[in-house]
């Protein structure tokens, strides 16, 4: 059995950065990911990461941003140790060997993102979550002897001591389909969101909640589920990104008569609101007839220097040309609000822990929570380094002061049938896991999205159960054991019905509008009443809610206004 | 929406069957994706067809994979543009039934095949990229706040650093397909990142290791398969003339390959003469200037007897009948005045070296349109016709 003091689950930034933390630790360490590494949805971030590093600016000033744009739900203590934590990191990138772009005088240099009141975003062009994790993978090469890295391992479930405890993993080595079972004395989960629970999302197709629910299945307490970011930029359809760096660097937003709409929205940063009030926004315009025949506005890049458009924003080009057959340097590209990012997540403290003891999660597969209601651009990266290396290090830490145990041969049992049992299905035995899977998406976009009601809500949460029903004769065609994609994608539909179920549960019982939860039938934020996170547990009679306390420091909420 | 067909290279390694080609219907819009088409059959016909996957946005790397035979990814290639590739290339040799063509669809090249489209990138591809010591070498502590270094050279490895390691640049490699050993164009691209990387202290150590190996910079051929195949404006064979370059400047001309001393010759013949003296461009790599004559090394005898079969073959072939092929430096120069325009050639070049790089220049040339004011191909094609015409009088 593979054995190691702290077991990373994904491999994306979070992953990566809590491996190498764990290896500074001087204990053993595995990574293990479904993907190679550098596959990773990490890579899709492309604006940058803040830090307050500039001389005049103030960790306090990001902090502030920051629970703003959260719209008050999230926790300030925590907040405020990622954005202390924060200038260290992009320094210890930076001596990594991340090519971050430099000012004239070969120093740092930053650009503007939404909801921010200095531009502190680093970055390199519009790559940089791609050069972050690669500089970060090159780490993991260098020190391969102290980090076992399983690439192309499928993490299945988790696995529980009598106490409770984790202690372990189950595992599918995808090459040759044999079911392992990992020992660990803490298990970092860094594998990530949930976008594929909608459809489209501007989410890779492997961003399918694993974590969230193989946590969730194990008894741990999720947060903040409701809180799920339309980003305001996104190719209708396909669902691609189009950076918020475009914005960044002055893009504007039009509607179909040619107007800034965002005038009337947030008069004073305009286009550089947060993520949900421009979301919002355009999807006002366009619910109102003043979008295009498409239902999309625009965003015109044309108003951003050539030169400049090269230089930072170079992918965007290439998104533009490849995936909308448009020159963006020349005509403004159609654009639509599209499922992007988990703020909620497994609930964990500042050092990662989940309230079950030896399991750890950081990254979008966590909540801490630093985004609450609404995470601002540039803050997802800083999330994953910050509690990543946290995690890593607190793990690392426990892993030295405890025994660990062997899990049991029975999760390994357990997993193995259920794998033969999707196997067993006969070919018309149900429905295809694909139409499963695009009857999900298509419900979770229509109903729980950028604006929320009772009726809609509880349809998809209907048609999700129904669907969990559906899931449990869904038939493959595969039956092999070699890069068996079509199990593996049995496997992750399963997570995404718990994902879609927790949301929709979340999403109706908060009876307020909050960040990325905006009710029609409840259009107020309601500080009396909900002013609090929403927890959810898995009991022997299925979702428990409960409530837990908002950590205020030092900022009470305030009207939001941008 | 339109149908298309679309044939893909199978192997299912569980069958005990040898590879085979399947025939899948799809039905998208023609901006659609391969990768569309390809996950379109896998849902609704067969969803034991596998291909690596995740972002469909170009920016992961996983679908590497071979469309008409060009090496690409899935997802950044448009269905319609790859059946009008098609089209053309069945124009060329038509099929019997001369029906529409299939988009043909195969493996990545160059490494073995794990199922269908999966390719095993961990023996080949990552193996090489480990080669050329990918991570920072700096020296001495590092700095209290950021390395403060030029602008430009960040921007400068950026364009390494865009490589999202999909293997295409690998795929299509054709010196790899000689030399199985070949370091390769995207191994060596990463190297550059770190070469041209001024917080990277071990510059002249990677040059010579990269030099000094057979398999090394000096082992491409400069086909520019890689430019070609690569989806994100890499341009790896680029890289590896960089390198080549640096490691000239920092003086390493002992290569094993000779390489140096062949880049050396060639450019010196063609100033000279303005085609190539095939001749002494052998005896130029292997034994350059006099020095290489009157004490020539032990390499380069080996290496001049080990070109005689070849000199052999192209007499006896007809490629090298007359005496200035065969004998070094009775080539002629270019007639009349044109050995002076391509000296001007090399005057211009040396005054204007540019370095090519997307996030400075645009990926495509026709992306910069000239301002208004700014003189059009047509009104240089007159001053340039006038000119000659008054240089002539």
């Amino acid at each position: 059995m593979p054995t190691h003091d702290v077991l990373v689950i994904g491999a994306g930034l979070a992953g990566q950065r809590a491996a190498l933390a764990a290896a500074e630790e001087g204990v053993s360490v595995g990574i293990v990911s479904k993907v190679h590494p550098v596959r990773s949805h990490s890579n899709a971030a492309q604006g940058g990461i803040n830090a307050a590093l500039n001389p005049g600016d103030s960790w306090e000033s990001h902090a502030f941003d920051t629970i703003k744009g959260s719209d008050y739900l999230s926790d300030q203590d925590a907040v405020e140790i990622m954005c202390r934590e924060a200038p260290e990191e992009i320094l210890h990138l930076e001596h990594l060997g991340v090519t971050f772009h430099r000012n004239e005088e070969g120093k740092l240099g930053t650009r503007a993102f939404g909801g921010a009141s200095a531009a502190r975003t680093y970055y390199v062009a519009d790559i940089t979550g791609q050069a972050i994790m690669h500089v970060l993978y090159e780490q993991l090469m260098k020190y391969s002897e102290r980090v076992a890295r399983y690439e192309e391992w499928f993490c299945t479930a988790l696995a529980l001591d009598d106490d409770g405890e984790c202690c372990g993993v189950v595992t599918r080595n995808i090459a040759d389909g044999s079911m392992q079972l990992f020992q660990a004395k803490s298990v970092i989960l860094a594998n990530g969101g949930n976008g594929q629970v909608w459809k489209p999302t501007t989410n890779a197709l492997i961003c399918t909640g694993d974590g969230i629910a193989q946590a969730y299945r194990a008894g741990a307490k999720l947060m903040d589920m409701e809180m799920i970011q339309y980003h305001p930029t996104t190719l209708a359809g396909k669902g691609f990104l189009i950076t918020e760096g475009a914005r960044g660097e002055g893009a504007h937003l039009l509607n179909k008569n040619g107007e800034r709409f965002m005038e009337r929205y947030a008069p004073n940063k305009m286009e550089l609101a947060s993520r949900d009030v421009v979301s919002r926004a355009e999807q006002t315009e366009i619910n109102e007839g003043r979008g295009f025949d498409d239902g999309t506005v625009a965003l015109d890049i044309t108003v951003v220097p050539k030169k400049r458009v090269h230089e930072a924003l170079r992918e965007i080009v290439l998104v533009g040309k490849d995936f909308a057959g448009v020159d963006i340097t020349k005509e403004p590209i159609h654009i639509k609000p599209g499922n992007h990012y988990t703020m909620g997540g497994i609930k964990t403290d500042v050092d990662g822990r989940t309230d079950i003891p030896g399991l750890y999660a950081a990254g979008e597969v966590a909540c801490v929570s630093v985004h609450g209601g609404n995470r601002l651009g540039a803050n997802s990266l800083l999330d994953t380094l910050i509690f990543g290396r946290r995690s890593g290090a607190d793990a690392a830490a426990r892993a030295k002061r405890t025994e660990g145990s062997r899990p049991s041969k029975a999760v390994l049992e357990a997993e193995q049938a259920t794998i033969d049992a999707i196997s067993a299905r006969e070919k018309g035995s149900g429905r295809r896991v694909s139409e499963i899977k695009f009857d999900l998406g298509t419900v979770m976009d229509a109903k729980v999205a950028v604006f929320r009601d009772e009726a809609g809500i509880t349809e998809a949460l209907e048609k999700v159960r129904q669907l969990k029903e559906e899931a449990k004769t869904a038939y493959i065609d595969d039956k092999g054991s070699v890069f068996n994609q079509d199990l593996l994608g049995a496997l992750e539909l399963g997570y995404m019905l718990d994902n879609a179920e927790c949301t929709c549960l979340a999403a109706l019982e908060r009876k307020e509008s909050r960040g990325a939860q905006y009710r029609t039938d409840f259009p107020e934020r309601n500080d009396e009443e909900w002013l609090k996170h929403i927890d959810l547990q898995l009991s022997d009679d299925g979702p428990e809610i409960s409530y837990s306390e908002v950590t205020i420091t030092q900022w009470e909420p305030q009207e939001r206004t941008y | 929406m339109a149908e298309y067909t679309l044939k893909v290279r199978r192997y299912q390694p569980e069958s005990g069957e040898g590879a085979y080609w399947e025939e899948f219907k799809v039905e998208l819009d023609p901006s659609l994706s391969v990768l569309d088409g390809l996950l379109q059959a896998k849902d609704r016909d067969d969803g034991s067809l596998s291909v690596r996957c995740s972002c469909r946005a170009a920016i992961c790397g996983s679908c590497g994979m071979k469309i008409n035979g060009q090496s690409g990814l899935g997802c950044k290639t448009q269905v319609g543009e790859a059946l009008e590739m098609a089209e053309r290339k069945a124009s060329v040799s038509p099929s019997a039934d001369g029906g529409t063509p299939p988009i043909v669809i195969e493996p990545m090249g160059n490494m073995p095949v794990i199922k269908d489209l999966i390719t095993d990138m961990e023996s080949t591809h990552w193996t090489k990229i480990r080669r050329v010591t990918p991570w920072l070498l700096p020296h001495g502590e590092a700095p209290e706040r950021e390395y403060v270094v030029e602008p430009e050279s960040m921007i400068d490895i950026t364009q390494s650093m865009a490589c999202i390691q999909c293997g295409a640049c690998v795929s299509s490699c054709l010196s790899m397909e000689a030399d199985p050993e070949f370091i390769g164009p995207a191994a060596l691209a990463k190297a550059y990142r770190f070469v041209g990387d001024p917080r990277d202290a071990e510059t002249k150590e990677r040059l010579h290791d990269l030099a000094h190996d057979p398999h090394g910079i000096y082992d491409c051929t400069h086909c520019f398969s890689c430019i070609d195949a690569c989806p994100k404006g890499v341009a790896p064979m680029d890289q590896i003339m960089r390198l080549r370059r640096k490691a000239g400047e920092e003086g390493i001309d002992d290569d094993p390959n000779n390489g140096h001393s062949h880049e050396e010759a060639f450019v010196k013949i063609i100033e000279k003469k303005g085609t190539l003296d095939e001749a002494l461009l052998v005896q130029e790599s292997y034994a350059p200037g006099v020095k290489g004559k009157l004490k020539p090394s032990m390499g380069a005898i080996k290496g001049l007897i080990e070109s005689l079969p070849t000199v052999l073959r192209a007499i006896k072939t007809g490629k090298a009948r007359s005496a200035h092929k065969v004998i070094p430096g009775l080539h002629p120069k270019l007639p009349g005045g044109a050995q002076d325009e391509v000296k001007a050639i090399y005057k211009h070049a040396e005054e204007h070296r540019e370095e090519f790089n997307i996030y400075i220049a645009g990926e495509d040339e026709d992306f910069v349109e000239p301002e208004p004011d700014e003189p059009t191909d047509e009104t240089l094609a007159a001053e340039a016709a006038a000119a000659a015409e008054s240089e002539a009088s």
